[in-house]
């Protein structure tokens, strides 16, 4: 066995306990992975269901854009450029994008790193782990490339925005059209948005890798506008995840007819 | 005995705030080889507890300020008691020193066109002390702790000088122990500077943290130099009077400077009743008046809460014995009515944090309540005001622990530019002393030997005192007998209680061992306490008039006759004597520019 | 409104030691600090802790209360229940000296490999000219008062003694960020970031913003901008090519101070 490491490291006080913590230290990673997990196990479901996605003219934000032939008619608002080959659901190709936005998301990183992967459970709280090498090593360097994923990211939100406008059509293709529906992509379009451009990579390449602000004034306001977004990360980052679920799933409830979109006009 | 750890240096500075760091970096840069010893870790020193500013004329807010108004400034605010060379030093190379700590990485608070910005403090015709917030002591501690890091100056933390050595009248040595191990140290070399800070533990409430023992003080009165205007404290009329456990910690002056205004508790502007003579002509007499200054001050005069210290000292210690205090104590400092919280969160950043989590006081919706604290002792080491060194040759001083600069009362903001000033000028003379002298002394075996049975000396005795509570009945004496207001039989019954105590040290006795132990630490600092506070009550027994930071209830005014005095305290065997000596003359040039 | 406190505190040095059960009477409005000294006056006249300014100032006071790393003078009694046991420790991160001192040096030593402060030139009038805006960046890391409590938090460190030889820790990244957002610095720091201080190591988990009793940003302000522009230097895709292409060696190295290499 390998010498003791971490606060049992010979030279530290010889304090038994892990954590003399005495607050309810475990509440946030218990929740964060309860919450987390079952994103996950929803949303693999309903990627790889591959029906009741859409829902003239609501297009579920999981298959945005639906761009395979085997996207159900009215849906491709994009075409279906990709073709046939692709084996898996539309939504499958498509989630990948968001997925690398929210994995390599910094706020993410602490709560799977702390929820997940115990590294820490909370602060001041002894990891399980022997060995810790943090990012510096493959596969975890990767999350380097997290504003590459935003700029992809960046765009998506322009397409949900495109579907959130799409959505005041009527299914039969008239403008002036309005339902409950409506009002929850757009929501759903704002807060994935303000998710995307509250980032840090954001506000860095907004302004933040300045070194005169003075310099670029204009620069300078949006960086502190993204900043005041930043703060709320977060509370974003909580948000956009639980809507855009709870978006999917109210329209594959009407996708499935079981229940019906209410129209304002 | 064991061998003992050696050093040797060129230049060892004794103490790392602002005036150590500055003299071991100014030693460095002049080609000295140079050690630096602190009690504490690099960068803990009370420097960081000054708030204001660093007062320097570098007319970057006023175009009218200029060193002579600087110099005039602090010699009147000193009583003019001040050595007027080390006043005009002080004042003309400021504004240089503010702009070596740019050089260094400082990032002071800026103008609007871009330079350095400076504010209004007590007794400083301009606004002139340049910023960061509330926290610029940690600002300049930490430029110069980083300078000193990249020069690669070898530290001493946590080690204490127990001892000065001297050979024939010159400085050998110094001689400490690791606080860390208890185990013994020696460092030899031919320039030693001083830079202790102050006494200010010997007071009961203090603003000071528990290093200000006076060992610098102590030191130097023990090597042979001797102490001048020891008789001025100054009691900073603002520091915390609640909770108990945080009372005399320090309320920044900036908050008056910043326009704050101190009430009694009939919710009176009482400032305007204690304006005195000297000062009438320049001190606004009217509520409104003293308002406008803040925007206009080439039209209107002062407000009298911007009085030097001790005058507003002594005002709220009479409001309070007159009745007029506040529920704790104290009277109320008043910025929630008078300005934005914006503005008192951005300017004021620290004390909005101290009050809100100390106090439970959130001082932008409600009054502080605020008394007088010991502050800062005017007296120290005397020296000569270009090169910092004291009587005994090889000995510098520099900083709080040097005399003459600030004469019966300092200014508040000419604590940091002195640190830095002076610092810097012993630092390089402390270096050209020890280049002159060419080889290193030596220190021998038995002197060590001495030094260290001095030191060890609490552990032999059992069933002795408790070195913690012969400092509460220490800090008692000062604080009630030689506190803010003096009176002869006061001070002639804390020199005898002074003299009890002197007796009771003797039989000090510490529990544990030598490893970290902070009874035994106490039990050799409170050797110094005590000689310098009985340096204190002499000095101010002797003084027979009431003039800055000293004042005798019996003796209220202040005497021409002793303006023209300087008190030195020497040591004569075990006793403290006392000297009058005549105050350095002021040259005609300068002396015109008091018409 | 005193009571009687219950206290249990760390006595011990590197060989060994245990949590001491003490009663302490204390007043309303007291801190931590106030017990432990009433301790030292009245029944272990030799127990370690460090402290200076009492005010939350100088940061030497840093120790874990319950099990959380606070500074000892700022955590009131208040925000305990009356019946509450206190339990004090010395940090855990770092070897323990005696009680509730521990040996801090690892961060001195980290202190001497940041490369210092390199200004461009003065310009002739001899005042450098900064605007607020830009010295804002800088002061909010300035106000860092060196307890080493995001030191002593972080598990990189805390739980990996190994990790010390190459992590500078949250405090230093503070200190990098400063410098590259000095509106006056001349050097590019960026790679020994990357490769010196370590900053990869760091998975953002925030405990040291947490712990901060200054309140700094220390993860949002300093460590993620600094990873970013770690990205701008090395991870990105188009300067790496042009790099590759051009076989330009990037922009001048930082100097480490000399002698310090260690």
């Amino acid at each position: 066995m390998a010498a003791p490491t971490g606060i049992k490291s010979p030279t530290r006080a010889r304090i038994a306990a892990r954590t003399l913590r005495t607050d309810r230290w475990w509440l946030y990673p218990t929740f964060t992975a309860l919450v987390l997990l079952a994103f996950v196990v929803y949303a693999t479901y309903r990627a790889f269901s591959g029906q009741h996605y859409f829902a003239e003219p609501y297009l579920t934000p999981f298959y945005s854009p639906c761009v395979t032939t085997e996207c159900v008619e009215g849906s491709a608002h994009l075409g279906t450029w990709v073709g046939d080959w692709w084996p898996f659901s539309p939504a499958v190709l498509i989630l990948v994008i968001p997925l690398s936005l929210r994995l390599t998301c910094y706020y993410y990183r602490k709560a799977y790193y702390r929820s997940f992967w115990m590294s820490p459970p909370a602060c001041a709280v002894g990891e399980p782990h022997r060995r810790y090498t943090g990012e510096t090593r493959f596969p975890l360097i990767l999350q380097n490339i997290h504003r590459y994923a935003l700029y992809i990211a960046l765009a998506y939100n322009v397409l949900l925005t495109y579907d959130a406008v799409m959505s005041f059509k009527s299914p039969e293709g008239e403008w002036g059209h309005m339902g409950l529906g409506s009002l929850i992509l757009v929501v759903n379009a704002v807060l994935l948005a303000l998710y995307s451009l509250s980032c840090h990579s954001c506000r860095h390449i907004i302004g933040g890798r300045l070194r005169n602000f003075s310099k670029h004034p204009v620069r300078y306001r949006l960086w502190g506008g993204v900043s005041v977004l930043n703060g709320r990360h977060a509370q974003l980052a909580w948000a956009s995840l639980v809507w855009v679920a709870f978006t999917d799933f109210y329209i594959w409830m009407v996708a499935s007819g079981t229940w019906s979109d209410p129209r304002f006009f | 005995m064991a061998e003992i750890e050696r050093h040797s240096f060129d230049v060892l500075v004794v103490g790392a705030g602002g005036a150590g760091l500055r003299a071991a970096i100014a030693a460095h840069d002049a080609g000295a080889k140079v050690g630096i010893v602190c009690k504490s870790l690099l960068g803990k020193a009370h420097t960081v507890m000054a708030e204001g500013g660093i007062a320097a004329a570098m007319a970057n807010v006023w175009k009218e300020d200029n060193w002579q108004v600087h110099f005039r400034d602090t010699m009147r605010g000193g009583k003019m008691l001040n050595h007027w060379r080390m006043a005009q030093l002080h004042a003309q190379e400021a504004p240089d020193r503010v702009r070596e700590l740019e050089e260094w990485g400082a990032l002071f608070d800026r103008t609007p066109d871009g330079l350095i910005s400076q504010r209004d403090f007590g007794g400083h015709r301009y606004a002139r002390l340049a910023h960061v917030g509330d926290r610029t002591g940690l600002e300049l501690i930490r430029t110069l702790q980083q300078r000193a890091v990249a020069l690669g100056i070898e530290v001493f933390m946590e080690c204490t000088v127990t001892k000065l050595l001297t050979s024939d009248g010159r400085i050998s040595g110094a001689f400490g122990y690791w606080r860390e191990s208890g185990r013994f140290v020696a460092f030899e070399a031919p320039s030693v500077v001083l830079a202790t800070g102050g006494i200010g533990k010997s007071y009961k409430v203090t603003s000071n943290s528990w290093e200000y023992t006076g060992d610098g003080h102590a030191l130097a009165l023990e090597a042979g130099a001797s102490l001048v205007n020891m008789e001025f404290v100054q009691f900073h009329p603002t520091g915390m009077v609640w909770p108990p456990s945080v009372k005399g910690i320090l309320v920044t002056e900036s908050v008056r400077g910043d326009g704050g205004v101190l009430r009694n508790s009939e919710g009176r502007r009482f400032m305007f009743d204690y304006i005195p003579e000297f000062f009438k002509a320049e001190t606004a007499d009217s509520e409104e008046e003293a308002d406008r200054w803040y925007e206009d001050k080439t039209n209107n005069r002062r407000p009298p809460e911007l009085l030097p210290r001790d005058e507003v000292a002594r005002a709220i210690n009479a409001e309070v014995k007159a009745g007029r205090g506040s529920p704790h104590g104290g009277v109320f400092l008043d910025i929630a009515s008078r300005r934005t919280p914006e503005y008192i969160r951005r300017r004021l950043p620290s004390m909005y944090h101290q009050f809100k989590e100390l106090a439970d006081v959130d001082i932008t919706a409600e009054p502080m309540e605020v008394g007088p604290t010991c502050h800062y002792v005017m007296g120290g080491v005397a020296v000569d005001p270009d090169t910092g060194e004291s009587a005994v040759q090889g000995l510098y001083a520099a900083g709080e622990v040097a005399g003459g600069m600030h004469g019966a009362n300092r200014l508040g903001g000419n604590s940091l530019s002195d640190l830095l000033v002076f610092g810097r000028r012993t630092g390089l003379n402390a270096a050209y002393a020890a280049a002159r002298r060419g080889q290193r002394p030596e220190i021998t075996d038995e002197e060590i030997r001495t030094a260290s049975e001095h030191a060890v000396a609490p552990f032999g005795i059992e069933g002795g005192e408790n070195p913690y509570t012969v400092q509460h009945d220490l800090q008692e004496v000062m604080h009630n007998l030689v506190g803010i207001i003096r009176t002869a039989d006061e001070m002639e019954r804390a020199l005898s209680d002074l003299a009890g105590l002197r007796e009771r040290i003797t039989r000090l006795s510490v529990e544990g061992h030598r490893q970290y132990n902070p009874g035994w630490h106490l039990a050799l600092d409170l050797r110094n306490m005590l000689r310098v506070s009985e340096c204190i009550a002499r000095a101010a027994l002797e003084r027979t008039e009431s003039r800055g930071g000293h004042t005798r209830n019996d003796y209220p005014a202040t005497d021409d006759a002793w303006g023209r005095l300087n008190l030195h305290c020497r040591l004569d065997g075990e006793s403290v004597d006392i000297a009058r000596e005549p105050l350095p003359q002021m040259p005609d040039d300068l002396r015109e520019l008091f018409n | 409104m005193g009571y009687d406190l219950q206290m249990k505190v760390w006595r011990g040095d590197a060989t060994g030691g245990e949590l001491v059960d003490y009663t302490v009477p204390v007043e309303e409005g007291e801190v931590v600090l106030d017990a432990l000294h009433r301790i030292q006056a009245t029944q272990s006249g030799d127990l370690a802790v460090r402290w200076n300014c009492k005010a939350g100032k100088c940061g030497s006071c840093s120790t874990e209360i319950n099990g959380r790393p606070r500074l000892a003078c700022m955590t009131r009694l208040s925000t305990f229940e009356e019946g509450e046991t206190v339990t004090v420790t010395p940090l855990r991160t770092f070897p323990v000296v005696r009680d509730l001192v521990t040996d801090v040096s690892y961060n001195y030593k980290v202190a001497e490999t940041v490369p210092p402060f390199a200004p461009e030139p003065r310009p002739a009038d001899g005042q450098y000219r900064m605007q607020q805006v830009d010295v804002e960046r800088g002061q909010e890391f300035r106000k860092c008062i060196e307890c080493f409590l995001c030191q002593d938090v972080c598990h990189v460190i805390r739980d990996h003694e190994e990790n010390k030889q190459s992590f500078s820790g949250p405090r230093f990244f503070l200190r990098y960020a400063e410098l590259e957002m000095h509106p006056l610095d001349t050097n590019d720091r960026r790679e020994l970031a990357r490769e010196q201080a370590g900053i990869g190591m760091c998975n953002i988990t925030k405990c040291c913003t947490e712990v901060c009793p200054e309140g700094i940003h220390i993860t949002d302000n300093a460590i993620i901008p600094m990873k970013e522009r770690v990205v701008d230097r090395s991870f990105d895709p188009v300067t790496w090519l042009g790099r590759k292409i051009f076989r330009r060696d990037q922009l001048p190295e930082a100097q480490v101070p000399q002698g310090r290499s260690e």
